[in-house]
């Protein structure tokens, strides 16, 4: 023990390692260092989990059912919620006043200030659903106090058939984000096996295998996806086409986390602590769950995060074609479908911009989270 | 203020790198004097700042490293002093200084050169942003450095790619840079440490010739205290950033002041004799039934390497087997085929059990192989590559264990005891690897080679990766261990002072092949063939009042017919 007055001294960054934290600390532990210093990417992390809460709970959050439509307010602007009226605390929207613009022949919408529709958190909602698919509930984040006809509560706007946007881009992103992490995690399932049996076993397998890959790659995903979503049946349960429609968009994403997965593989086979396993005795099933599983996990973790905008652009793409998903479900795809024509675009501009904000805001966020998990995912580089 | 003798004064440097926990202070307060025409050596173990202090003067820190505080005073050609802390670290100034006064070289040869260019692009380089020297005139001053530097067949090397070159030649080309302005001053740093050490003398014969005909000074850095003590005028000896002593050689070698410069040395000298230990233990009997008997062990890579070459040798029980040679000798393949990491395709391994019989390890059937593998254990080299990083060092060393059966309270009783056995506290169980530091981390290793009482232990250059104090401690730690557990050991080695300090016998490898095999102290002392007498001679000896390497003997493979010659040299 007399080394310890010799220890060579450290340089930079690995001074604090004298800390005694730091000492025992695992691998996701200094992971989660490594990653909090990524500002944007813990910031994204953030915005990740509000975005998956909303769409986990988007029956509560949603003020108005999707598909109820409303032929009174057929195209309606957004309405500014103000919180106070007379003075006094009363968040509330100003009822739509419209009148018929016999000129250009469409309907305009003025708010009269004179008549606040008195808005409230918690209220009750006017059908019973089941929060989570199983939680009955009858009350709402939030909703018009005593809605009478007339009024409305459209703070994104309403569309084509007056249902209101706010509450269909809520829905969607169910849809939308879930395809993501749907997909993703059959990439995993292909990836992870596909790409270890090309690792470990090596040889013509590999070789096959790594050809495929190209192949598959090598073909334009665009008109594949088309020719797939063609195949699928009209009357198939919208359910089903859901399920058809993430298996096509990872038909491509797993060939990027099988490459991934065999490099990885075929460095750390030759690294000295594997040998050192082996010599050990440990069966090399053992040695891929006990060392190299643990040692690629994290960067896997980074390529899958990677993977998920991916997936949903794919989706929204797919969508926006008319080719994936179909109304009546709604995912940000097909609301953008329903933004596609100059019209609406020119006369109703809130439709095309808030699934479009949705996707970029979830897109970026996921690519900054991906980019600081990737960064993080070799906790030991700096430190060895 | 200095004199005429001065070329380069360093006063009161410091060169601090901030980091997220505080001021990391890796050069603190150094001050020294370079003479002309003089070789000054600074030395330490790694981390003490040598390096950041040498690329201090050039302004060349890596960032966010920067100079604090400190005067460099550079005496130019012209008589003027310039104060190069001062320069902008972007500016003209200080180009105009680096490259044409004064010049660096860096340890890694590989990776100093740019692979994408000819070997004469690079050089003619310098010649044409400081002077302006192109064409012929340039191709033929270029042609004449090669020639100084002793490249063979300069016409033709001039238009070749790096990679074309070995590690030795590729060093020759980067001083052959560093030569092209004639600059005044050569900034070694540790230029011979990725080499081996018969190239190694070759280059430092070559700095010592250049620096003579040329007038330098060189500002050489090193760790090694051999190297220092055959071409140093001055030393300084560096510590955690900071001086702990300077001097001429001979002080610092026969009459160190300080307690830091007397251990290092004692380190040093500890290891130019064998071990204590070892001269007063009953010699092992030549006639007792060898534990592993080799014969013929051949392995040739898909590549046509022959990297075993009828390799036969045996190990005794309870002695010391060392291999040395140079890289690319074979030895690291030969100690893998032991254990059948890698297939030898001919010869056999013989190995005796603990009950008599003896297994072929060559041929033998897996489950033979995971028995063996209990009793024949290895100690990898890379302290960092060699331990998992994602588990503790409790897991680490019971992995053995566990895997031999060993559970629940006696597995942890026998993970601390054996933490003890190698001198960590077993508190420290807990701890990830990345919280140890190199010496630890190899004990780390030998811990779990132990783990499951094995009879042989190859350790594959298990000292190589450490500083030099920490060597012999660890080569007491293997010994006191054979003792203790009755080991043998075949221990892979290029540095020759740590096979003389600990081995029974040595066998020395090149290009695959065995080439003499005997007593340590025979084969030290009166070794018989010429590459065991070339690789003696050229082991820098740590006595500046008897230098050497430049008296040594050359090998020259081609008088005598052998197998593949290694890319060295």
């Amino acid at each position: 023990m007399t080394d310890i007055t010799n220890l060579p001294p450290d340089t930079g960054p690995s001074l604090d390692l004298r800390n005694k934290d730091i000492a025992v600390a695992g691998q996701w532990r200094l992971f989660w260092l490594k990653f909090k210093k990524h500002k944007i990417a813990l910031v994204s992390l953030v915005v990740i989990i509000f975005m998956y809460l909303v769409a986990a709970f988007a029956d509560f959050i949603a003020p108005l059912d999707p598909n109820a439509t409303n032929a009174r307010f057929t195209y309606a602007p957004p309405q500014m919620l103000s919180l106070f009226h007379d003075g006094s605390f009363q968040p509330n929207v100003k009822q739509l006043k419209m009148t018929l613009n016999t000129e250009s022949m469409r309907r305009e919408f003025q708010p009269d200030p004179a008549k606040p529709i008195p808005v409230g958190f918690f209220v009750k909602a006017a059908q019973p659903y089941d929060l989570l698919g199983f939680i009955p509930m009858q009350t709402k984040l939030f909703g018009l106090t005593n809605p009478q006809i007339g009024d409305s509560l459209y703070i994104f706007g309403a569309d084509r058939l007056g249902r209101d946007i706010f509450s269909r881009v809520v829905h969607g992103a169910k849809i939308s984000l879930s395809i993501g992490l749907v997909g993703v995690f059959m990439s995993l399932i292909l990836g992870v096996t596909i790409g270890g049996i090309s690792g470990f076993f090596g040889g013509w397998l590999d070789l096959g295998i790594q050809r495929g890959i190209e192949l598959l790659r090598s073909i334009p995903t665009i008109p594949l996806w088309m020719g797939l979503a063609a195949a699928i049946p009209v009357g198939w349960p919208p359910l089903r086409t859901y399920f058809i429609i993430t298996l096509i968009v990872s038909l491509i994403g797993w060939t990027s986390l099988a490459r991934e997965v065999r490099g990885k593989f075929l460095s750390l086979r030759s690294e000295d602590f594997v040998i050192a396993a082996r010599l050990d005795g440990m069966s090399e099933i053992g040695i891929i769950f006990n060392h190299l599983v643990p040692s690629f996990m994290s960067h896997i973790i980074a390529t899958l995060t990677l993977a998920i905008p991916s997936m949903i652009l794919a989706e929204t793409a797919l969508s926006f074609l008319g080719i994936g998903l179909q109304p009546p479900i709604i995912s940000w795809g097909v609301l953008l479908q329903e933004a596609q024509n100059i019209r609406a675009v020119a006369q109703a501009p809130w439709l095309l911009f808030t699934p479009a904000a949705a996707i970029v805001i979830s897109v970026l966020s996921l690519n900054f989270l991906g980019d600081g998990l990737r960064d993080a995912a070799d906790p030991y580089e700096s430190v060895s | 203020m200095s004199n005429n003798d001065t070329i380069l004064k360093v006063e009161n440097l410091k060169t601090y790198f901030p980091t997220r926990i505080g001021i990391f202070k890796a050069v603190d307060g150094v001050s020294f004097e370079l003479k002309r025409g003089k070789t000054l050596c600074v030395v330490g173990e790694s981390g003490s700042g040598k390096s950041v202090t040498a690329r201090s003067i050039l302004q060349i820190v890596d960032r966010p490293g920067r100079i604090e505080d400190g005067l460099i005073e550079l005496t130019r050609a012209d008589g003027s002093v310039t104060d190069l802390a001062k320069l902008d670290p972007r500016g003209k100034d200080i180009r105009s200084v680096r490259g044409k006064e004064i010049a660096m070289i860096f340890q890694e040869p590989m990776s100093s050169l740019s692979p994408v260019h000819r070997i004469g692009t690079q050089i003619g380089e310098a010649l044409r942003i400081h002077f302006g020297i192109r064409g012929q005139a340039q191709r033929a001053r270029v042609l004449e450095l090669l020639k100084q530097v002793e490249i063979p067949r300069p016409e033709t090397a001039i238009d070749r790619y790096t990679f074309e070159f070995s590690g030795g030649m590729r060093q020759r080309v980067m001083i052959a840079m560093a030569l092209a302005c004639n600059p005044q001053v050569l900034i070694a740093d540790e230029p011979t440490t990725a080499l081996d050490v018969t190239t190694q003398a070759e280059i430092l014969d070559l700095i010592k010739r250049l620096q003579q005909s040329h007038g330098m000074s060189v500002l050489f850095i090193t760790h090694d205290m051999g190297v220092v003590a055959e071409i140093a005028d001055e030393v300084i000896v560096m510590y955690r950033g900071k001086v702990m002593e300077r001097g001429p050689v001979e002080q610092i070698f026969h009459a160190p002041q300080d307690d830091y410069t007397r251990r290092l040395i004692g380190s040093v000298v500890k290891l130019e004799k064998k071990a204590e230990v070892r001269l007063t233990r009953p010699e092992i009997p030549a006639e007792a039934a060898p534990l592993l008997d080799v014969k013929n062990l051949s392995l040739t890579f898909a590549s046509g390497l022959k990297a075993v070459d009828d390799v036969s040798l045996i190990v005794r029980p309870g002695e010391t087997l060392g291999i040395v040679g140079e890289s690319g000798s074979g030895k690291t393949t030969m100690g893998r085929c032991l254990l059948r990491i890698y297939d030898p395709q001919a010869g056999a391994i013989a190995y005796r059990r603990p009950d008599g019989s003896t297994v072929d390890l060559r041929t033998a059937d897996k489950g033979t192989l995971k028995e063996v593998r209990r009793e024949v254990r290895m100690i990898f080299q890379d302290p960092v590559g060699s331990l998992s990083p994602r588990k503790t060092v409790g897991q680490i060393i019971a992995e053995p264990l566990k895997l031999a059966g060993v559970s629940g309270s006696e597995l942890e009783h026998r993970v601390a005891e054996l933490m003890r056995q190698v001198g960590l506290d077993p508190a420290w169980r807990e701890r990830y690897p990345h919280a140890f530091s190199g010496g630890q981390r190899q004990r780390i290793g030998i811990a779990r080679a132990i783990a499951v009482k094995p009879r042989l232990i190859i350790a594959d250059e298990a000292t190589s990766a450490l500083d030099v104090s920490l060597r012999s401690q660890m080569l007491d730690l293997m010994m006191s261990l054979q003792d203790q557990l009755g080991l043998s050991y075949v221990f892979i080695s290029h540095d020759m002072s740590v096979i003389r300090y600990m081995c029974d016998r040595v066998a020395v490898m090149y290009s695959g092949k065995i080439v003499e095999t005997g007593e340590t102290d025979q084969v030290v002392n009166n070794p018989q063939h010429d590459y065991t007498r070339a690789l003696l001679s050229a082991i820098p000896h740590p006595d500046p009042r008897d230098r050497r390497i430049h008296k040594r003997f050359r090998y020259d493979p081609t008088l005598k017919p052998s197998g593949t010659v290694s890319a060295n040299g």
